[in-house]
């Protein structure tokens, strides 16, 4: 057996034995996503399991898996962290924290970080003691993200931040901002930007959630009056934060195409079995002919994703370049993960549109939510239309 | 196993490339459609195809193969591709040859391999009898006699059919049409008396032929495999040549992109390129993005041929139906993109076009394997 298969068998039994039953896909009652934080911290219930799977994973560093040692990570090499995952997934243990620390501003912060800020950020994000939200997107400034207007002035021993920030997820319950600030509004949109680390929890800050259009409200208004920033609170140099802005952007279009938003919906049955029930059967296939058509069409199309998403790794292991990935994936992930969702309410049929109350099961709403909710895949991180803008200039060479 | 080509696939892919752009540019097909060549391809390019030991790529050294795989087949069918390079690999070696290799006795093996491997000889798999791809309906009958069996039926779109030398038949033995079981497979000269051959000329300027089989004597030892069970030979057969296929369309479909993409860029209309218009830069990423898609497939359908994976079958599914939807959009957008010269007889998209909706046929549209797809995974 070579040393990954044993990594393999070590990693299985130690998935077996750590995470609680009752946090499994395929055996447990889990609700909700384990996000982590200080102020208002989420667990997904039962939370004492939630708590219990977390501090394990936290004990062996598996939460941030390829971060170095020192900053609470396990150092795994990148095959070891996939091995991981894939084990993971199919023993149904959910990752045990979900955050934007993991996703994006760590990865980030290890690149362009200072060893101070690194020791002070990065460990907390990989126990998920502290979550962070993201602050870039404002009511003018969306698809056009330079063109934002919050403004941070110097005021001798610290920055001094004022305007708003919009479709801010978390925000209510985050601990921390990494957030896109004007630092010099007299130079070229691109090059008065900085990004600066805003602690949530001081005077100034006043957050407003926003309702979405599946019932939630997991993003915010978030307003700042005069907010203190410590001058070593930069990622990047002062003014230079663009660069550091986008090469976030990448982890977070690479999250959102790998957080398996195409996968199952927790403790329901394959899309497949779906059809059937919902359809019925003739000759044992599906009854219905175009959702049996739509539905081989979206298995096809998920499998070919994810050979795409090996080969583009297999590749960056041979030496190639794989720099625009990450818009490729983020497009056709989100655009295949609103077909999916149609197709899912199309199974359901009638069960398919319900709200809330007697006459649908628990899992047939979360459907439905779900479809109204992967509308916006297409939209967050970057617009479809952004990421096709992306892949003509900076693959295809076409001009402006 | 990485889905990347290996050092020694990649120099393959260099040397054939190399090999087809100076031999076999896209205009050649042009001029074999328009002399009109009498059988639809270059036999000097074929005999220096295997020359290089193209006809041999799959099949052991003792035949005079080179002992590779289908993946190394793809690599060169798809450079192939590009210039829509017309040959027998797909006919004699995609398909008869490895019907012969995986369905036949050792004796036949050496009799027939040895001469595909030199290129000496040409074959054709007789399957298809409807207007469209169906393996198992089959009406044509053998009938056994006492020594052998006799043949009645008739096929068509047997792929280089007019010029094989050997076809391999698909009969019916035993069932009704449609009954997987029941089907035998026989090696028959193609110019045992009763066989009549016509050539049928296609949109895409290859061949293909209508073959009528008036009660052809067949030796019982031509029979490949055992009786009644001759789709447990055709089936993988089917598989490894579809999977061939869709290397020579991600060929086709590359080349097709790539000159669509040069045309954006120096195009002029407005003061400006075309491809500064946003309308025509979302459909370019659109398909680069398909491409992509279809290039990971086609290189992990052919993986697994060669490591005997048992998911074969759903992968070459897959595989065609994204290939032949690749394939579709390539050849409408490439035609739409280039404005009126894209019309034109004399501008090469329209060459893809046509080759584009004979492979995209050729074995079974997407909707073929979808659902062929959907009952390999139980719905
Ligand atoms: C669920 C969700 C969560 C989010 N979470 C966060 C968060 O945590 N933090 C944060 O900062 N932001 C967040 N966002 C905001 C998100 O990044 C923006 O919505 C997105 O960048 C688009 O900006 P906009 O909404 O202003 O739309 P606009 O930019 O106004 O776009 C409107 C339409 O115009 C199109 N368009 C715009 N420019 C072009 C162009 N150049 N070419 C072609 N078409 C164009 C767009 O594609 C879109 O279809 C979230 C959004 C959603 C939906």
């Amino acid at each position: 057996m070579n040393e990954l298969e044993q990594f393999r068998e070590e990693t299985r039994e130690w998935i077996e034995t750590s995470c609680p039953e009752s946090l499994r896909s395929s055996t447990g009652q889990r609700s909700g996503t384990t996000m982590g934080g200080r102020r208002f911290p989420v667990f997904a219930e039962p939370a004492e399991d939630s708590h219990l799977w977390l501090s394990r994973a936290v004990e062996r560093g598996y939460c941030a898996p390829t971060w170095p040692r020192e900053y609470g990570g396990a150092g795994l090499e990148r095959a070891q962290a996939a091995v991981l995952r894939e084990e993971m997934l199919r023993l149904g243990a959910p990752p045990p924290v979900v955050s934007m620390g993991l996703l994006m501003f760590g990865p980030t912060l290890l690149e362009f970080g200072t060893e101070e800020q690194k020791q002070q950020h990065l460990p907390p994000i990989a126990r998920g003691e502290i979550s962070w939200c993201q602050g870039y997107s404002e009511p003018g400034a969306g698809s056009d993200l330079a063109s934002l207007q919050t403004r941070c002035e110097d005021r001798g021993d610290h920055y001094s931040i004022t305007g708003q920030k919009i479709w801010t997820s978390g925000a209510d319950v985050a601990d921390w901002m990494f957030c896109l600030v004007r630092s010099d509004p007299g130079a070229p949109k691109h090059e008065g930007i900085s990004l600066i680390l805003i602690d949530m929890n001081q005077p100034g800050v006043r957050v407003s959630p926003i309702k979405l259009i599946s019932g939630s409200s997991p993003f915010c208004q978030t307003f700042f009056e005069e907010v203190r920033a410590e001058k070593n609170a930069l990622v990047g140099p002062l003014h230079g934060g663009w660069t550091v802005a986008k090469r976030l952007l990448q982890y977070e279009r690479q999250g959102i195409s790998s957080s398996g938003f195409m996968g199952p919906t927790r403790g329901t049955d394959a899309p497949p079995e779906l059809a059937k029930r919902y359809c019925g059967t003739s000759d044992g296939k599906v009854a219905d002919p175009i959702i049996r058509d739509r539905l081989a069409r979206m298995e096809m199309d998920q499998h070919c994703f994810n050979s795409t998403v090996r080969r583009t790794a297999d590749e960056a292991r041979a030496g190639n370049d794989v720099g625009t990935a990450s818009s490729i994936f983020k497009y056709k992930a989100s655009e295949d993960a609103k077909k999916r969702g149609e197709l899912m309410v199309a199974i359901l049929g009638t069960q398919g549109l319900g709200w809330e109350g007697d006459g649908y099961e628990p899992f047939e709403i979360d459907q439905t939510r779900t479809w109204l909710r992967s509308k916006g895949n297409s939209i967050e991180g970057g617009t479809s239309e952004v990421q096709l803008n992306i892949i003509a200039k900076r693959v295809l060479g076409l001009p402006d | 196993m990485p889905l990347v080509h290996s050092e020694e696939q990649t120099l393959l892919r260099e040397i054939a490339r190399d090999f087809i752009s100076e031999k076999s540019p896209t205009g050649e097909l042009r001029r074999l459609r328009d002399e009109p060549d009498p059988i639809g391809f270059s036999k000097s390019l074929w005999k220096e195809m295997a020359e290089l030991g193209w006809a041999g790529i799959p099949f052991a050294e003792e035949f005079g193969g080179a002992d590779l795989g289908h993946t190394e087949l793809g690599v060169v069918l798809q450079e192939c591709g590009r210039t829509l390079t017309a040959s027998p690999l797909l006919s004699t070696i995609a398909l008869g040859g490895t019907a012969i290799d995986l369905g036949a006795s050792e004796a036949l093996r050496k009799e027939v391999l040895t001469g595909v491997c030199s290129g000496q000889r040409i074959l054709a798999v007789a399957h298809q009898e409807q207007t469209r791809h169906a393996p198992y309906a089959t009406e044509t009958r053998a009938t056994k006699t006492p020594s052998g069996y006799t043949i009645a039926g008739s096929k068509t779109f047997v792929l280089d059919g007019h010029v094989a030398d050997q076809l391999l038949v698909v009969a019916r033995t035993s069932g009704s049409s449609r009954d997987r079981n029941g089907l035998s497979l026989f090696l028959v000269d193609a110019e045992t008396p009763g066989i009549t051959r016509t050539r049928t000329l296609q949109v895409d300027g290859r061949n293909a032929a209508r073959i009528e089989f008036r009660d052809v004597e067949v030796d019982g030892q031509r029979l490949l495999g055992e009786i009644d069970r001759g789709a447990e030979i055709l089936d993988p057969v089917l598989d490894r040549a579809t999977a061939g296929l869709c290397a020579e369309m991600l060929g086709g479909i590359e080349a097709a992109f790539e000159h669509t993409l040069n045309y954006l860029k120096v195009r002029e209309q407005f003061g400006t390129v075309i491809g500064s218009f946003q309308a025509l830069k979302h459909r370019a990423a659109e398909l680069h993005v398909e491409i992509e898609l279809s290039r990971s497939i086609v290189i992990e359908v052919q993986q697994a041929i060669d490591s005997g994976d048992e998911a074969v079958p759903e992968l070459v599914s897959t595989a065609k139906a994204r290939l032949s939807e690749t394939a579709f959009l390539m050849g409408n957008e490439g035609v739409q993109m280039l404005g009126g010269i894209g019309m034109t007889d004399e501008e090469d998209i329209g060459l893809y076009l046509k080759r584009f909706r004979v492979q995209q046929f050729t074995f079974g549209d997407a909707s073929f394997h979808r659902d062929r797809y959907a009952n390999l995974r139980g719905y």
